[in-house]
């Protein structure tokens, strides 16, 4: 019989520590299977964040560099100036990203640092216990937040995939999800383009992958799926936002 | 034949960078350092060395990029004044926690806030206390001289390494900006990634090769029991650095019945008020901690026993004063003389205000 999937070799043993439905855990699972088949174990540095996958560095086999809150793309540039050769990538969830951590990221885009950046935007602060991110959806109701999100005092939820796409050091954004087998499949396929084009220094990639907390948005993890496809989409569209294909850099 | 240079303390630690085989500098422009960064720009140093240099969007991205270099266990640095530091408060913390080797300068100006672009001291409780949150120390090293800014960048790297901790040059904008002549002497190479494999092997995070276990670079340990079994790591590490690496000049300190305490431009014009009172027949003396943290206080208490009293001069509200009493522990009267807000006191001035001191 044909194997259809086995566990990337690069996954850890360590029991993942995420709520059941999350989805990092199903990026870890990408990120680790497609530096193992570029065969980039001994080639690739990762940028963990804070934030609940602060522990990235417990799951996926690879040295990793746990940065202050929002400073990853700082930490990378730096890695990848020191260590061209190197695959250097971060993983950042959206308060770590698009609040904190905006002038680093914006800054690594507009300088086009070789970089892969994987961003999981849950549209909350999971880790802190579910406050309001600044991507967090008009109505939607956080820690701080209690009776939904108001723009006349929260501001409007932002696009900073949008937004980076602008800049010129930026080669590559997409937007994707991962709670279907065949959504998995296309974040994989764009994570695995993102490495291409840090290895091949084609300035900044940038993914963002629209991601549920079930936790944060007090849901069951299939009732969280539902509202991510019905509330999350249609605000944060999926698909490429800047193509990233050799032939179109 | 020795080369010998005339350049600006700024400009030394530029130079100190590149020969001392520098990896990599990330700065942001601040009065009275920018100089720093506009040598390393103008020398291109990536086309000889290697060495990376960039500018960055802030002070907290420039540590940041020190913490990501130092971290694939390259020498790497950044230079910023009093402001800049502050910013980086929170990045040197983490290079602490995560036990990483680097060298960040700070060439001080007056403050609190925006302050002035005048010269000061008043950094050193930031400087020596730690600096950002946490139970963590850093060695403070106080150049009083443009030789002393170039040689510090190698001395600086040196001790980061031998302790993996962070090392701040604690200078300031009358060291930083004033010319003096530099014996260039010192100079080595980079590091080549092998070197960098048998001393770092088992932290850098260069990529995980199949005979290694994964480098992880990171302060964070949930556990009580193990983070403070890591903080006591760390302490004991200090305590190797404060038996290992004070480091102090005297000056006439023999006969002293007088001692002035001074560091950096301050001991430079204190040393000049020492010249006066000897000129005089005022059996004075000076000692300058050269290492700021670890501290002196060693040999203070034992010229505690010598000397009738203590003035401390240094360009601040009485920073350095308070470590002077802790080790005098009330033995001697221990008086400050300082100025403020970028004002520097003559050598006149604190003569005077020793010989008020030892009058009343
Ligand atoms: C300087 C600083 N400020 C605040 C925090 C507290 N903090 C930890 S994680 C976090 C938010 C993380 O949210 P996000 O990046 O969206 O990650 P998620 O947990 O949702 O994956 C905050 C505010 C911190 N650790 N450091
Ligand atoms: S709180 Fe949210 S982001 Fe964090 S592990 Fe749980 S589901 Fe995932
Ligand atoms: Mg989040």
């Amino acid at each position: 019989m044909d194997k259809v999937y086995s566990r990337s070799a690069l996954l850890t043993d360590n029991v993942m520590h995420y709520c059941p439905g999350c989805s990092h855990g199903t990026i870890h699972k990408l990120v680790a299977e497609v530096i193992e088949e570029m065969g980039l174990q001994a080639d690739t540095i990762g940028v963990s964040p804070v934030g609940c996958s602060v522990f990235a560095y417990n799951y996926i086999d690879i040295d990793w560099i746990q940065a202050a809150h929002g400073r990853a793309c700082a930490v990378a540039t730096a890695v990848k100036r020191l260590t061209p050769e190197k695959m250097v990538f971060t993983y950042q969830g959206d308060g770590d990203l698009s609040a904190i951590g905006t002038a680093e990221t914006i800054h690594a885009c507009n300088r086009g640092e070789n970089i892969a950046v994987i961003y999981v935007n849950n549209a909350i602060y999971g880790m802190t216990g579910g406050q309001m991110a600044p991507t967090t959806l008009l109505g939607m109701k956080t820690a701080t937040s209690p009776q939904g999100r108001e723009a006349a005092i929260h501001g409007y939820p932002y696009k900073i995939a949008e937004m980076v796409s602008h800049l010129d050091g930026v080669c590559y954004v997409t937007r994707q999800s991962v709670q279907s087998p065949a959504a998995v499949r296309k974040a994989k396929k764009a994570i695995r383009q993102a490495f291409e084009n840090s290895m091949a220094g084609r300035g900044l990639s940038f993914v963002e992958i629209v991601s549920s907390c079930n936790s944060g948005w007090k849901l069951s993890p299939v009732e969280a799926n539902r509202w991510m496809e019905e509330s999350m989409f249609p605000f944060y569209k999926l698909g490429d936002i800047k193509a990233g294909t050799p032939a179109a850099i | 034949m020795q080369e010998v240079k005339l350049i600006k303390g700024n400009e030394a630690v530029a130079l100190g960078a590149i020969r001392s085989g520098c990896d990599g500098y990330f700065g942001y422009p601040i009065t009275p350092q920018s100089e720093v960064l506009e040598t390393l720009m103008e020398l291109r140093p990536w086309e000889t060395t290697g060495m990376v240099v960039l500018q960055a969007e802030s002070e907290v991205a420039s540590i940041n990029m020190v913490y990501g270099g130092a971290a694939c266990g390259k020498r790497v640095m950044t230079s910023s004044s009093s402001p800049g530091i502050s910013l980086m408060a929170e990045g040197i913390s983490y290079l602490a926690g995560a036990e990483l080797p680097c060298l960040i300068v700070n060439v001080q100006r007056g403050g609190p806030g925006l302050g002035t672009i005048q010269p000061s001291q008043a950094d050193y409780f930031q400087a020596v206390k730690g600096c950002g949150h946490g139970d963590y120390n850093m060695i403070v090293l106080a150049p009083a001289s443009v030789q002393e800014m170039y040689d510090f960048v190698f001395d600086g790297f040196d001790l980061a390494f031998k302790y993996r901790v962070p090392v701040m040059m604690l200078s300031d904008g009358i060291i930083g900006q004033m010319m003096e002549k530099v014996v260039m002497s010192r100079s080595r190479a980079r590091w080549t990634a092998e070197e960098i494999k048998q001393m770092s092997d088992s932290w850098a995070t260069v990529g995980k090769p199949q005979t290694r276990a994964r480098n992880i670079c990171s302060s964070l340990e949930l556990d009580s029991q193990i983070m403070e079994q890591r903080n006591l790591a760390l302490q004991a590490r200090y305590e190797e650095i404060k038996k290992n690496e004070v480091r102090f000049e005297e000056i006439e300190i023999d006969d002293a019945e007088y001692v002035i305490v001074a560091f950096g431009s301050s001991a430079r014009i204190a040393s000049e008020a020492v010249s006066l009172a000897r000129a005089e027949g005022l059996k004075v003396g000076l000692l300058r901690p050269i290492t700021l943290w670890p501290f002196p206080s060693a040999r203070i208490a034992e010229l505690a026993g010598q000397a009738k009293g203590f003035l401390v001069a240094e360009l601040n509200a009485g920073q350095m004063v308070e470590d002077i009493r802790l080790a005098v522990d009330g033995r001697v009267p221990v008086i400050h003389f300082g100025r403020m807000g970028g004002m520097i006191y003559s050598p006149d001035e604190i003569l005077k205000a020793l010989k008020e001191q030892s009058n009343g």
